[in-house]
């Protein structure tokens, strides 16, 4: 019997929270029922789930080709489908209504003028502010820097010699990408060759030179760099005075009457070089001709630099014209 | 059950009111007011395949030697960054399809960002009160192209080391503290201390992400503060005043979560299906190598147009250097653009002597000379872009690189006036049919109520 | 009547006209009137003699500068001797289309053959006959290595023909691609350096390490395409439009159906 009661009890408890939810004003208007809207979402939703199961059983029985391919269809179509599940949520199951109110307060005048009096009264015990200022003003500079100054661990940054370092000494021998000697015999025109230092670190922007052939009589270098192509073997940088791309392209006309002249060129802006000039600029947008390393053939017939570059390796920076291509110290 | 939840969280944080608020924030509704959330799902997409990655990227420039399935670098010598991500995209079970989503994923947020941008500056939405989250948006444009240029150089292939050497070239010709500022970054001459690689590595999954999601954070809170702009809609009451949408919740959040999951579909699908960056194509880098037409990804793509346009010269005074040549196209050219960008808001007040509060948007041919502006500027900065293409044109379509180099070269100055002259043009004349279509409608009202009123009498 | 037969007359002018006119134009080549009882160096010697000779000069002795001499399709000639380029050169330059040219100004591109098999032979042996010259080469791709062909394809190839092979530029010309290439197309091509290509001897290339580059252009005709639909194998720029022109517009188009004009 109490039993009883106390269940009465709680269904009219129930019942009254109900009622009063009922009586509450709705907030949220009510719309239409859309049962087929519903089955949609669920088939979508279902459909997302059947490919997202899909997705770990491509990836979970390994190898085959084409992988990547099912595994994008799979995780791309369970996200596509709960999408379109959620668009037809938004677009027609919840309810859309059209509110208006204000925008917020453009500005809060009182609040503004209060905080520069908290500001302004809080300092009003400061009688020496010009001095107050300058010290902290001083204190905070120089922690700021003292907090900076470890940046400069991250390089050389005082010292911007190391920027015109060249592995390239007078009697260097150049060695070919396997590490043999290069033979000026075995340089032939109308081709190109990569070359290194010998004994040298490679991957050094200023370590690959590329090397080609001319026919000696159709050489106009410079006056001073007489004698640094012998038999017409030149050598140039092999990276780009522009933005340091290598120079991987050589053009060598097959008829020259008609044909462009040989040339150096960059893939990167296509700045183009004239061998025969002593690295000019052809074309492009290259502003600094390419720098060249004197050669010599030493008495096997090997190739050797006669000197260092002349001028500093790759793109070019504040003041680089007037300064010549140097050994790192450790090598002098 | 719900009402249980939301009293645990309110007598212990206080934040029944704020989200009584947040569920009925109102927001106004055009398709392009979407295309800023597309960038964020873009980015959440990011932050999610890049953290998968992250645990099998090596970021270390060490040699080492390839043994694994692909047969074409079988036994070559490469640093163990680019190793690791060969690995990623041949060995990791679905590491390809993350690896490519987050590439794609990297693209189309730009591209959103741009759609975004030119959305909010075409219909004059960074005015007052809103230009601080314009300011803010900018930023990000150009933080996250620092940062996708970072993400793919740090793979240490063929294309990324090229890229990075343009890097260094435009950071090296910088006026007074190029050398000094390469050298820094860098830690030694390119390609670079080793440790390089971790400084990329750790700028572009901590330092750069961070920044990035604390200026979106930045933003959101700015638009939430002042709330969205929208169109006018007189005839609802939607003006400068008062603001007409359909609330976050039940209405926006469903559509919003369909957008996310959406692009998150798209980006899966391009993911899995185009392939992106094949670096085990473009093999490993060395100082030495190059290939033809090395790109950047399209976002810098305007900067390679730039670089390759400008013509051979470098400033000299009496033979010293002084600006060198990658400068005007690699540093100042994205510099101005930036510039113009982030002081528009501020020019535009000073040309027009506009200083009230809009939250009402103009359409574009409301404001014909902001418009035109915009168009010249965007054209000027397309064409720049376009021209970075321009020996894959001469590929295909045979038209003489060189030529088309002096075209642009002639273009760059030509095309932004004729664009600004036309496009003001077209604007005025549209605001002209506009008017006469407003008398014409209000000569028919005031037609029929004479007709009424002759009726009455 | 009479203005019926006129009109005919007209339109049999026009159809003779437009007949010859067809005959002429897509074959700029000059042959033989009859190849019966020629032999096969006769025919070759005919051949060059009316498609070649206006621009290499006779007996493949060059026309170093603009003469009087034209040829077929009233080409007024200037080109390189051709005693000793060797069977080599001709077959690289008469199988890819390369030869003959419209104008010897344009650079050799790779159009389709107009030569027969027959014609290609007996030009190539004519040539060949000019003066001692290297024979075709035959490359055995099989023998080559991957790997190895790789590293020597970046090394020597990729500045000018892209790393996938998928051709580039140069200034003052275009690079073709070469994955239509036949190996022994390739091995001539590096052995002889046709237009501004370089020209790689045994010296620089061996055989076997040709051997290698071919075997990798071989295998880059059908690349690994793991990541799927490869959009041409030149990395940026198809990406590019492939973001703006699928995924941007795809994703305008997802906020449209998404963002259009709510009914209250």
């Amino acid at each position: 019997m109490r039993r009883l009661r106390a269940y009465a009890f709680a269904f009219g408890a129930m019942l009254g929270v109900a009622t009063g939810r009922g009586r509450r004003k709705r907030i949220v208007p009510e719309g239409p029922k859309a049962p087929a809207a519903e089955l949609w979402v669920v088939a979508l939703l279902l459909l997302s789930a059947v490919f997202a199961v899909g997705f770990i059983v491509v990836y979970a029985t390994g190898h085959w080709p084409n992988r990547t391919q099912f595994e994008g269809i799979a995780l791309g179509g369970s996200l596509a489908f709960m999408a379109a599940a959620l668009i037809v949520i938004g677009k027609r199951l919840v309810v859309t209504e059209e509110l208006t109110e204000d925008y917020p307060e453009q500005e809060h005048l009182r609040e503004q003028v209060e905080v520069s009096q908290i500001v302004r009264e809080s300092g009003s015990r400061f009688t020496r502010k010009r001095l107050m200022q300058g010290a902290a003003g001083a204190a905070a500079s120089a922690l700021g820097l003292a907090f900076l100054a470890p940046v400069l661990s991250l390089g050389p940054a005082l010292d911007t010699d190391e920027l015109r370092w060249s592995p390239w000494a007078r009697g260097k021998r150049l060695v070919s990408e396997d590490g043999n000697p290069l033979k000026a015999s075995e340089i032939e025109e109308n081709t190109f060759y990569t070359a290194y230092p010998e004994h040298s670190s490679r991957n050094d922007i200023a370590a690959p030179v590329v090397i080609v052939r001319l026919s000696p009589q159709a050489l106009k270098l410079p006056r001073a760099r007489r004698g640094w192509a012998p038999q017409g073997i030149l050598a140039y940088s092999k990276i780009c005075t522009h933005a340091g791309c290598a120079i991987a392209l050589y053009r060598k006309p097959t008829f020259p009457p008609i044909e462009p002249t040989p040339a150096l060129v960059c893939p990167c802006h296509y700045s183009t070089f004239d061998p025969a000039t002593g690295g000019s600029v052809l074309f492009g947008p290259a502003g600094r001709p390419l720098p060249q390393l004197p050669l010599a053939i030493d008495g096997a017939g090997h190739l050797r630099a006669a000197g260092n570059f002349s001028g500093p390796v790759g793109p070019s920076w504040w003041g680089v014209r007037k300064k010549p291509a140097i050994r790192p110290k450790g090598l002098e | 059950m719900i009402r249980r939840v939301v009293g645990f969280l309110d007598s212990r944080s206080g934040g029944a009111p704020f989200i009584r608020a947040t569920l009925r924030y109102l927001f106004p509704d055009h398709w392009s007011f979407l295309l800023g959330e597309v960038a964020l799902y873009a980015f959440a997409v990011l932050l999610a395949t890049g953290i998968y990655l992250t645990f099998f990227f090596h970021p270390s420039l060490a040699d080492t030697v390839y043994h694994g399935s692909y047969a074409p670098l079988q036994g070559q010598k490469m640093s163990e960054a680019y190793k690791s991500v060969v690995d990623i995209s041949f060995r990791v079970k679905a590491g390809l399809l993350i690896r490519q989503t987050h590439h794609w994923a990297a693209d189309v947020f730009m591209a959103a960002i741009v759609l975004h941008l030119m959305r909010i500056f075409f219909t004059g939405a960074f005015r007052k009160p809103r230009e601080l989250t314009y300011v803010v948006g900018v930023l990000l444009l150009f933080t996250t192209l620092l940062e996708g240029y970072l993400g793919y150089s740090m793979v240490d292939d063929l294309l990324s080391g090229m890229g990075l050497a343009i890097g260094y070239g435009v950071a090296l010709s910088i006026p007074f503290i190029g050398g000094n500022l390469a050298l820094l970054i860098w830690g030694a001459p390119f390609p670079g201390d080793p440790s390089f690689e971790s400084r990329m590595y750790i700028a572009h999954v901590l330092l750069l992400p961070a920044l990035i999601a604390t200026l979106i954070v930045v933003h959101l809170v700015l638009v939430a503060s002042r709330h969205h702009t929208q169109f006018r809609r007189p005839q609802r009451g939607a003006g400068d005043r008062r603001l007409l949408g359909v609330p976050m919740f039940p209405a926006q959040v469903p559509r919003s979560l369909g957008l996310m999951l959406g692009v998150a579909a798209l980006l899966f699908f391009l993911g899995g299906l185009i392939q992106i960056n094949p670096i085990w194509l473009w093999g490993p880098y060395h100082v030495a190598q190059g290939t033809n037409g090395a790109q950047p990804d399209w976002y810098l793509g305007w900067l390679i147009g730039a670089l390759r346009l400008v013509p051979s010269f470098d400033v000299t005074i009496g033979g010293y250097t002084v600006v060198p040549n990658p400068f005007w196209g690699g540093a100042l050219f994205p510099l101005v653009v930036l510039a113009v960008l982030l002081g528009w808001p501020w020019i535009e007040r000073r040309i027009s002597g506009d200083r009230g509060f809009h939250n009402a948007l103009d359409r574009p041919r409301d404001a014909p000379g902001r418009t035109a502006f915009g168009a010249a500027l965007l054209s000027w900065v397309f064409l720049i872009f376009f021209a970075g293409s321009a020996d894959r044109i001469y590929l295909f379509l045979g038209w003489s690189y060189e030529a088309q180099i002096w075209i642009y070269r002639g273009l760059v100055f030509v095309l932004p006036i004729v664009v600004f002259l036309i496009t003001r043009r077209v604007c005025r004349e549209l605001q002209q049919i506009d008017a006469v279509d407003r008398r014409r409608e209000a000569g028919e009202a005031e037609t029929r109520t004479a007709g009424v009123s002759a009726s009455r009498a | 009547m009479r203005r019926a037969r006129t009109l005919i007359a007209f339109a049999l002018a026009a159809l003779a006209l437009a007949a010859v006119a067809r005959a002429e134009l897509p074959t700029g080549i000059s042959r033989p009137d009859s190849e019966r009882g020629l032999s096969q160096q006769d025919l070759g010697a005919q051949l060059y003699a009316g498609n070649c000779a206006s621009c290499h000069g006779i007996g493949g002795r060059g026309v170093p500068d603009t003469n009087k001499l034209r040829g077929a399709g009233d080409v007024k000639g200037e080109g390189p001797p051709l005693a000793g380029v060797g069977a080599e050169a001709a077959d690289l330059y008469l199988t890819t289309g390369f030869m003959p040219l419209q104008n010897p100004h344009q650079q050799p591109w790779r159009r389709k053959v107009e030569f027969t098999p027959k014609e290609l032979a007996a030009i190539t042996r004519y040539v060949a006959s000019l003066a001692p010259g290297p024979p075709i080469p035959h490359p055995n791709a099989t023998a080559g290595n991957v790997s190895t062909g790789f590293h020597l394809f970046t090394e020597n190839c990729a500045g000018c023909h892209q790393a996938a092979a998928e051709g580039g530029y140069v200034p003052n010309a275009r690079v073709p691609r070469i994955k239509a290439d036949t190996p022994t197309q390739i091995a001539e091509a590096v052995r002889v350096g046709p237009y501004l290509m370089p020209k790689f001897s045994r010296r620089h290339l061996s055989d076997r390490q040709l051997n290698s580059i071919i075997a990798y252009i071989q295998a880059l005709k059908k690349p690994d395409d793991a990541g799927g639909w490869g959009i041409g194998h030149i990395g940026p720029v198809p990406e590019g439009i492939v973001t703006w022109f699928i995924a941007a517009v795809a994703l305008i188009a997802l906020c449209v159906v998404i963002g259009e004009r709510r009914r209250a």
